[in-house]
């Protein structure tokens, strides 16, 4: 029975329509992946040694235990946010001959060889060896070695239990959060605390057979609750939530963009995909915060044009590069209905727009920095509004996958192809690039009044380059309607 | 009216639209029927310059649809399930389609409200998302949304399937409604029979993209289909 599963989700893997047309974007995941390997995987090797180094005086293994607490919870936090029991494939296998427990216990062990389990594996099978190497007792280290793992399953098993649930993610935080006060100010270290436990047991390993009894209790409550959930009207049900519907007649003062640009508003909050997508726009803002407080870029004026396009334009890019993607699911319908695709356009402009214009305003605190960034900024404003607003929607034209809007944003390649990366770079390279060859050959104010100069020309000629695009689009529109046809 | 001549859809050498000629004039209720396959679908996305002929051309009342897109402010239509915008509500995409229509927030009121009867109490004010809804809900906000703006050509695919009962009989009712004062042309496919010769007064039966019989309704019609497709 498990090969007909296994079968099913290898024909699954490799058939979607994605894998066979982006080879580019699945070789990029797998580096990630492996970048992410080899990084556990050094650190888990080098650990004991750089540990040694940091704290002389005290066992890095006793080091390692006292910030386990934080590495389970921040784990749960993590899967929280990202990890997802995998059931809504299951539908069709419901009115075929294998019984429902199979089918849980296929759902539950499938989940416990999910990535984020493997992942950290690669840290602590290289540094138990280590440390066996080390002279530590081997079966101490092994029992410790086999707590972490059942400990990862018991994340694993907890996350589906909490399955969601907003208090618990908020008590997560807040377990956090105060755990690092108290022992920042010295008061308890809580941490330490729990520490001092799995010290305790790897002397005693005999203790992580508890671990494993954990295990198996937490996969026995999941079991049992899952098995009585396989109905449709269940657990495989999509929940459906009451629409709360806000007043958006205030956009009627943009006349007859107006219905484009509330179906956009809507589109970004009603969607899993666009709504998440909120947590990048907040990144991105931030994002100079990165870079400012460290004294290392002080003279990098450079950075200033990265930080103040990327920050300004956030949602340019996050939002912009998906043109018209986002509509993919109705293209059919738009590209028959009464409207002049330049409208359509116009209004994705127009949002864009407004965005970059808001988010420099949010980001006038960064004047904390000095008076040259916010110059900075607005200049690279000026040239987000005039410059890569275009060129986004340009780039539009080339897009050709499908999105579906039902999805998390965070990780979610859906829709992304070559066209996206090739035409993020110059986003900010460019205007990088131009900036700093001019602060390098002439000064930092004629660099700066350049790259505004560039964005009032982009806006100076707006209505030329948007009836060039609109070409564009024309010419492409029945490659998209085909293209978005297809689901992958 | 509706002109179409020497039409032809190709894929690769796969044939699979073929019609020479085929003229609908105004205010006709025009039936379209045939197999799986038989190109029916196909043919209202060339008239929606949803997707290019390889040869010939659709000209909808003097406007040759793959050239201008002046079509559009005079056709309503609705194809499938992917002409909705799944997160708006009902009240919201009529409002959105009453928008690109020329229609203000009053006028779309008045007209959904003589709907009433056909969306049954299950569309307005439901506060549901349309992608919440269940298919023949969906089907029915679709129809609906088609007619919106007074459009002299409506075309709907599949109009029947998916409805209830009871609903398949309103729907006929407005459909012969619309084509009452012979202003507005319809175009229907459908699979049932019985439902096209009851509300179409002309049907044209394709056959793996040719046309094969072009009727008349009468009395006899349902029976002369029948028989067509008893094989």
């Amino acid at each position: 029975m498990i090969s007909h599963f296994l079968n099913l989700e290898w024909k699954q893997y490799f058939r979607t329509a994605n894998w066979q047309k982006s080879i580019f974007l699945n070789i990029l995941l797998v580096l990630f992946a492996l970048y992410f390997i080899l990084s556990f995987l050094a650190i888990g090797v080098g650990g004991y040694w750089i540990l040694k180094e940091m704290f002389p005086n005290q066992d890095p293994l006793i080091v390692v235990n006292a910030f386990l607490l934080y590495a389970f919870v921040a784990d749960l936090i993590f899967r929280y946010l990202m990890q997802k029991l995998p059931v809504m494939n299951i539908k069709p296998m419901l009115t075929l001959p294998i019984s429902k427990s199979k089918i849980v216990h296929y759902i539950l062990l499938k989940s416990s060889f999910s990535f984020f389990n493997l992942m950290s594996l690669f840290f602590y099978i290289p540094f138990s060896v280590v440390l066996i190497m080390q002279g530590y007792d081997l079966w101490g280290v092994l029992g410790w070695l086999l707590t972490m793992m059942c400990g990862i399953q018991s994340v694993n098993f907890i996350n589906f239990l909490v399955n969601k649930d907003t208090r618990v993610f908020i008590a997560l935080i807040t377990l956090l959060c105060c755990g690092f006060l108290i022992s920042y100010f010295n008061w308890f270290n809580l941490a330490a605390f729990i520490g001092k436990g799995f010290d305790f047991l790897y002397q005693n390993p005999i203790l992580a057979l508890a671990a494993v009894l954990l295990v198996f209790l937490l996969y026995r409550e999941n079991y049992n609750r899952l098995r009585n959930e396989v109905y449709l009207d269940a657990l495989i049900s999509e929940k459906t939530k009451e629409v709360n519907a806000a007043d958006l007649s205030f956009t009627d003062k943009l006349g007859d963009l107006a219905p484009f640009i509330k179906n956009d508003l809507r589109l970004m909050w009603r969607n899993k995909r666009t709504k998440s997508g909120v947590w990048m726009l907040l990144m991105g803002l931030l994002y100079g915060l990165f870079f400012y407080p460290n004294p290392m870029y002080k003279d990098m004026d450079f950075m200033f044009v990265l930080v103040g396009v990327f920050s300004t334009g956030t949602f340019l890019i996050n939002f912009g590069q998906f043109i018209p993607a986002w509509d993919s699911g109705y293209y059919k319908m738009l590209m028959s209905q009464n409207f002049k695709y330049e409208r359509y356009l116009e209004s994705k402009y127009t949002i864009m727009s407004i965005s970059v214009a808001a988010l420099f305003v949010l980001g006038i605190p960064y004047v904390f920095f000095g008076w040259k960034v916010l110059f900075v900024h607005f200049a690279a404003m000026i040239y987000n509004l005039g410059v890569n607003t275009h060129f986004i929607l340009l780039g539009g034209t080339f897009n050709r996958k499908k999105i579906n809007l039902d999805e998390k944003a965070a990780f979610n390649f859906q829709g992304t192809g070559a066209v996206q990366w090739l035409i993020g770079l110059p986003l900010m390279l460019l205007p990088m690039g131009i900036f700093a060859l001019l602060n390098w050959l002439v000064s930092f104010e004629i660099a700066t009044i350049t790259l505004a100069v560039l964005g009032f020309i982009g806006i100076a000629l707006h209505k030329k380059l948007m009836t060039a695009i609109t070409k564009k689009y024309i010419t492409n529109k029945y490659v998209m309607i085909h293209a978005f046809n297809q689901e992958n | 009216m509706i002109q179409t001549t020497q039409l032809s859809k190709k894929y690769g050498s796969a044939a699979v639209l073929n019609i020479n000629e085929l003229e609908i004039p105004a205010g006709q209720s025009f039936g379209l029927v045939g197999n799986n396959g038989a190109g029916k679908t196909t043919y209202f996305n060339i008239l929606l310059d949803l997707i290019r002929p390889t040869t010939g051309a659709i000209v909808n009342n003097d406007i040759q649809v793959n050239t201008s897109e002046d079509w559009k402010s005079f056709t309503g239509s609705f194809i499938d399930e992917s002409f909705l915008i799944g997160y708006l509500t009902a009240e919201e995409y009529f409002e959105f389609v009453g928008d690109l229509r020329g229609m203000n927030k009053a006028d779309v009121t008045a007209f959904i409200a003589e709907f009433n009867e056909f969306f049954n109490g299950e569309i307005i004010g439901k506060k549901k998302y349309l992608r919440d809804l269940s298919k023949g809900n969906q089907k029915k906000v679709g129809i609906v949304a088609a007619m919106m703006g007074s459009p002299k050509v409506v075309i709907l695919d599949e109009p029947f399937a998916n409805l209830d009962p009871t609903t398949q009989i309103r729907l006929k009712k407005i459909i012969s409604q619309l084509t009452k004062n012979r202003e507005v042309t319809v175009l229907i496919s459908s699979h049932d029979l019985t439902h096209v010769t009851e509300v179409c007064e002309r049907i044209v039966v394709l056959d793996k993209g040719n046309i094969v019989k072009d009727i008349v309704t009468s009395e006899e019609t349902l029976q002369e289909l029948e028989s067509y497709f008893a094989v």
